[in-house]
């Protein structure tokens, strides 16, 4: 009988081998894969295990952290709940994060290089490190006005979003998209509760979680002649040059005929061009578009920032919340050749154009700042835990589309706008405020948009805000007038004045 | 009785064994052996409580004390009952058992951590259970020890050991599902808050059983046969107790809802019958059947649900634990999941024990024990202790090999083979090797049944490798106080004594 059992003992040390075998396939080859799986309970309490670092504005926590007594030991709070929704955004426990709290995510969890200095002391000192923390640009009045005005609006828009950068650096002074959405309910450490309420808003037909200011695009209306007028001025023609107009314009070859918005708008055949901005004349910039031709029209949009698709506002070092690329379409027939109707219609930001809120300010910015783009940020300092600073924001240039005298040019004509046309809400006591109006048709039977893209210098000649307010489908026409009120409270706030 | 040819898990066991038997009992070694061992699970306690409390309580050393004098109990009555016995085999199990029982303290402590509660007495929580259950499993043994002072005389009891066997077996599969299912599988007895696993005891009067049935039938099963393909295969007649017990296992399968037990039951008998007869057509014939039945279920499963409903999904979460229909579903592959998760975590080292997560496995004191243990003490440790489980059965075989009789070399070659057949069928299901099922890990999990039964298995061992290491010249001299007896010359000769 000892042949057979010693074969038995055989057969168990095989058993045995292969169990030691797929051991070692399951605690050495497949660790790391097991060890990071999104099933893995363990890599979110590590994750909780040290406080996250705090998201701020002047002063003000925007996100910040709550000792639990569960088994993740920090919740996320966010104390401003909507209003900073689509700049912070939120961390949520099992997927993936949003916003700053994700472009800054390996600062503020402390996983950053950045902070490699810290954990080595934390790790003598013994002390729990956390995450550093994230200054924002934004000023609080600002944002808070762009909120309470935009949601609160004169005409009943139920959607919009608003854009401030301070020209000089391109800090973001405000940045609202409404509606918005509380974040604290998309952290509830209760994943099944935070999964539920975000179904809920992602199946909310005013879409809340979009973010309207950076990723959604619209057709850009008359603001796009502030673009327009950039080309003619750089193509020879002057303030003064007249142009021709008149109260309707069809484009060679076909299409429908353009009209102005009133009837009293440069009804005459000729108008000069600062006059055809002021009072927003639809004839006179489609013929100047058709004139100048298409190329040389998507060149100055592309000049502009147009077609950029990889901008992030965030921090300068690339991480940030990206921005759609705005788009001009292709002004083609099916031939190849230039398309002169759609060019006429694209030359006052119809047809295929389709803008960010955020380019608009970025147009703005641009004539306020001499011609100079400079590139928006939202992230002003990042602190290391002790507060040490470990960034601070150093103001770069993203483009020079124009040259300081056609932006000096451009700023003449848009105060103009403010002053003496359609832009007059615009206007705040102390300021030399300037912008352009858009109003803008979508689809068929739909109220238009309302635009306003505009800036404000102060008594010292500073300029201190560039804003763009955009407003989806406001109900009852002059869909732009309402924006250039709202753009005027925000630039009046991001200037420090006023912020009721 | 050579030294072993199998790493031990100490240092000081190589040298210690007699290298001629009857000069030294190894005694002396057990005795060195099992202090080192308990020093190993006193210092897994300091651990333990160094990663929960961050220090090191006084009281660290108390339950590796109790421990200690409880196996000193139990190697007291194997000096004076069974003095030739293995020296091996009480350590091996004792570090396990030790390690189990400071395991299961340390999932106490962590919880008495998360609920604010005091730190549990000796004998409160799971750890302490399982001490007075390892204190009930020794008595048991010890008794064992005492009473059955030679293995033969168990051959008197043997068709009563297995209408006892059969009955444990079957009386959870008949008792309605509200007192016998844990866990979707029916292997329980439920009284109130009191439950026991009939078929962890069953195995032991089983092989009993098998041993006295096999070796009256040895030669009518090994030399009537017909030869095909080169094979020798036993006549159709022969083969009703093989079919039998086949049916038995299937039907344990089908209506226990377990394929873990009923492997263990057929490898079992299948291997004492190829022991017996030392024909390798049964080990074919009972692995083609084994096979070809699971393949059947799993089939049938598939097709027509039912019975066979459970053991396909089981097997389908064993094909693809991580997809995340299986992941969601209820008694689904979470656990299996949640298990490998935390032996990748664990990875080569192990996180130190107390400094793990076991928690996030379900049924981690139980079935998963081993997966909760990989995550503190790493591949090493994990290793460690699959090589006191192979010592312990090969040890096991050794005293199979060693003893002279028939009936001792088929008890103690079953009850072996079975030992490691369940640590491989639960191993090899919790590491995803083998479809999942509900075995206990022997002297690890928590829980009484499995812990006395593996105790006795081990008492049962430790009768029989004391006949086998004996002198045999001290043979007639140690009858002499025993019960009147024939002479020994006969046992050597049983078969022949007891033909049919």
């Amino acid at each position: 009988m000892n042949a057979p059992l010693r074969r038995a003992g055989v057969v168990i040390l095989v058993l045995f081998g292969l169990l030691f075998a797929n051991l070692n396939w399951v605690q050495a080859y497949k660790a790391d894969d097991y060890r990071t799986s999104d099933y893995n309970r363990r890599v979110q309490v590590a994750e909780y295990e040290v406080p996250r670092g705090v998201i701020e504005a002047d002063g003000q926590a925007l996100a910040q952290n709550k000792v639990t007594e569960d088994t993740l030991k920090y919740l996320r709070v966010y104390p401003e709940k909507e209003l900073y929704a689509p700049i912070v955004g939120y961390k949520p426990v099992n997927i993936a994060e949003v916003g700053i709290e994700r472009s800054e995510n390996e600062f503020l969890s402390g996983a950053s290089d950045k902070l490699f200095a810290d954990r080595v002391s934390a790790m003598f000192t013994g002390d729990q490190s956390g995450g550093g923390n994230v200054v924002l640009s934004v000023k609080p009045k600002a944002q808070e006005t762009a909120w309470k005005q935009l949601t609160n609006n004169e005409r009943g828009a139920k959607k919009g979003s608003a854009v401030a950068i301070d020209p000089r650096t391109g800090a973001i002074q405000a940045l609202v998209s409404f509606p918005s959405y509380d974040p604290n309910q998309l952290v509830s450490h209760d994943t099944g509760a935070a999964s539920t309420a975000y179904n809920k808003l992602n199946a909310d037909k005013d879409k809340p979680l979009l973010n309207r200011a950076l990723s959604e695009t619209y057709p850009p209306g008359s603001t796009f002649k502030v673009i327009i007028s950039a080309a003619a001025l750089q193509n020879g023609y002057k303030q003064s040059t007249e142009i021709p107009a008149g109260s309707s314009y069809t484009a060679p070859g076909s299409g429908a005929p353009i009209r102005n918005s009133e009837d009293q708008t440069c009804p005459g055949a000729r108008v000069s061009l600062k006059e055809a901005l002021t009072d927003s004349c639809n004839t006179g910039y489609a013929q100047l578009g058709v004139e100048l031709g298409g190329e040389k029209v998507k060149k100055a949009a592309q000049d502009w920032g147009f077609e950029q698709d990889d901008l992030t506002v965030g921090d300068l070092k690339g991480s940030g919340l990206p921005v759609a690329a705005s788009r001009t379409g292709d002004i083609k027939n099916p031939d190849g050749s230039i398309d002169q109707a759609g060019l006429a219609q694209s030359s006052i930001g119809q047809k295929d154009v389709r803008m960010t809120t955020m380019q608009g300010a970025l147009m703005a910015e641009t004539v306020a700042n001499g011609g100079k783009q400079m590139r928006p940020y939202l992230v002003q300092q990042l602190l290391s835990p002790d507060r040490r600073p470990i960034y601070n924001a150093n103001p770069e240039t993203l483009r020079t589309p124009v040259s300081s005298q056609v932006a000096s040019d451009l700023r003449e004509m848009m105060v103009s706008v403010v002053e003496n046309g359609t832009g007059q809400r615009a206007q705040i006591d102390g300021f030399e405020v300037g912008g352009k109006t858009g109003t803008a048709q979508n689809a068929v039977g739909a109220d238009d948009h309302g635009w306003f893209i505009g800036f404000a210098f102060n008594d010292k000649g500073e300029a201190v805000s560039a804003v763009c307010v955009m407003l989806e489908n406001v109900p009852g026409g002059h869909a732009s007038a309402e924006a250039a009120r709202i753009a005027g409270l925000i630039m009046k706030a991001a200037a420090g004045r006023g912020g009721d | 009785m050579t030294a072993p040819a199998l790493p031990a898990p100490t240092p000081a066991s190589t040298g210690e064994m007699p290298r001629v038997p009857g000069k030294r009992t190894g005694r002396n070694a057990e005795l060195g052996l099992l202090a080192f061992a308990m020093v190993i699970v006193a210092v897994y306690g300091a651990t333990v409580e160094a990663n929960q409390f961050d220090k090191v309580t006084p009281k660290f050393w108390v339950p590796a004390a109790l421990l200690s004098i409880l196996f000193f109990g139990l190697h007291l009555v194997v000096r004076f009952t069974a003095p030739y016995a293995d020296p091996i085999l009480i350590p091996a199990v004792a570090l396990i058992n030790g390690l189990g029982v400071g395991f299961l303290r340390r999932l106490d402590l962590a919880r008495a951590i998360a609920e604010k509660q005091p730190e549990p007495g000796i004998f409160a929580g799971t750890g302490g259970r399982q001490l007075a259950w390892t204190l009930a499993a020794l008595v048991l043994a010890a008794v064992l020890m005492v009473v059955v002072r030679d293995h033969k005389t168990v051959s008197r009891y043997a068709y009563t050991l297995g209408l006892v066997g059969i009955v444990l077996v079957m009386i959870p599969a008949v008792l309605p599902g509200s007192l016998s299912e844990v866990n979707g599988a029916k292997l329980w007895i439920r009284i109130g808050s009191f439950s026991i696993q009939p078929g962890e005891f069953a195995k032991l009067a089983l092989v009993s059983f098998f041993a006295y049935y096999l070796v009256r039938k040895r030669e009518v099963l090994s030399l009537a046969s017909r030869r095909f393909l080169g094979i020798d295969f036993p006549r159709g007649r022969d083969l009703g107790p093989v079919i039998t017990v086949w049916l038995l296992s299937l039907l344990v399968l089908v209506f226990e809802k377990d394929l873990g037990t009923a492997l263990l039951y057929f490898g079992l008998f299948v291997v004492t019958l190829y022991v017996a007869t030392e024909r390798a057509s049964w080990l074919i014939i009972g692995l083609v059947m084994f096979f070809g039945g699971v393949y059947v279920a799993y089939l049938l499963g598939a097709a027509v649900g039912g019975p066979f409903a459970n053991f396909y999904d089981r097997a389908s979460v064993w094909l693809d634990p991580f997809a995340p229909k299986y992941y969601e579903a209820v008694g689904g592959s979470y656990q299996l999941v949640q298990g490998l998760l935390g032996l990748g975590t664990g990875g080569l080292f192990g996180s130190g024990p107390g400094a793990g997560s076991p928690g996030f496995v379900p049924e981690v004191r139980t079935d998963f024990i081993f997966a909760g243990m990989g995550e503190e003490i790493g591949l090493f440790g994990l290793s460690a202790l699959l090589v006191c489980y192979l010592l312990i059965v090969e040890r096991g075989l050794r005293a199979a090999l060693g003893v002279r009789d028939s009936f001792g070399k088929l008890v103690a070659g079953g009850l072996a083979f079975t030992l490691g057949l369940q640590v491989f069928v639960i191993l090899g299901g919790i590491t995803g090797l083998i479809p999942l099922t509900g075995q206990t890990t022997p002297f690890l999990s928590a829980g009484g049944s499995s812990l006395m039964a593996n105790w006795l298995l081990v008492a049962m061992l430790l009768r029989i490798s004391d006949a086998a290491r004996r002198p045999a010249t001290s043979g007639p001299a140690a009858q002499s106080g025993g019960p009147k007896q024939p002479p020994a010359q006969l046992h050597g000769a049983m078969t022949e004594v007891i033909k049919p």
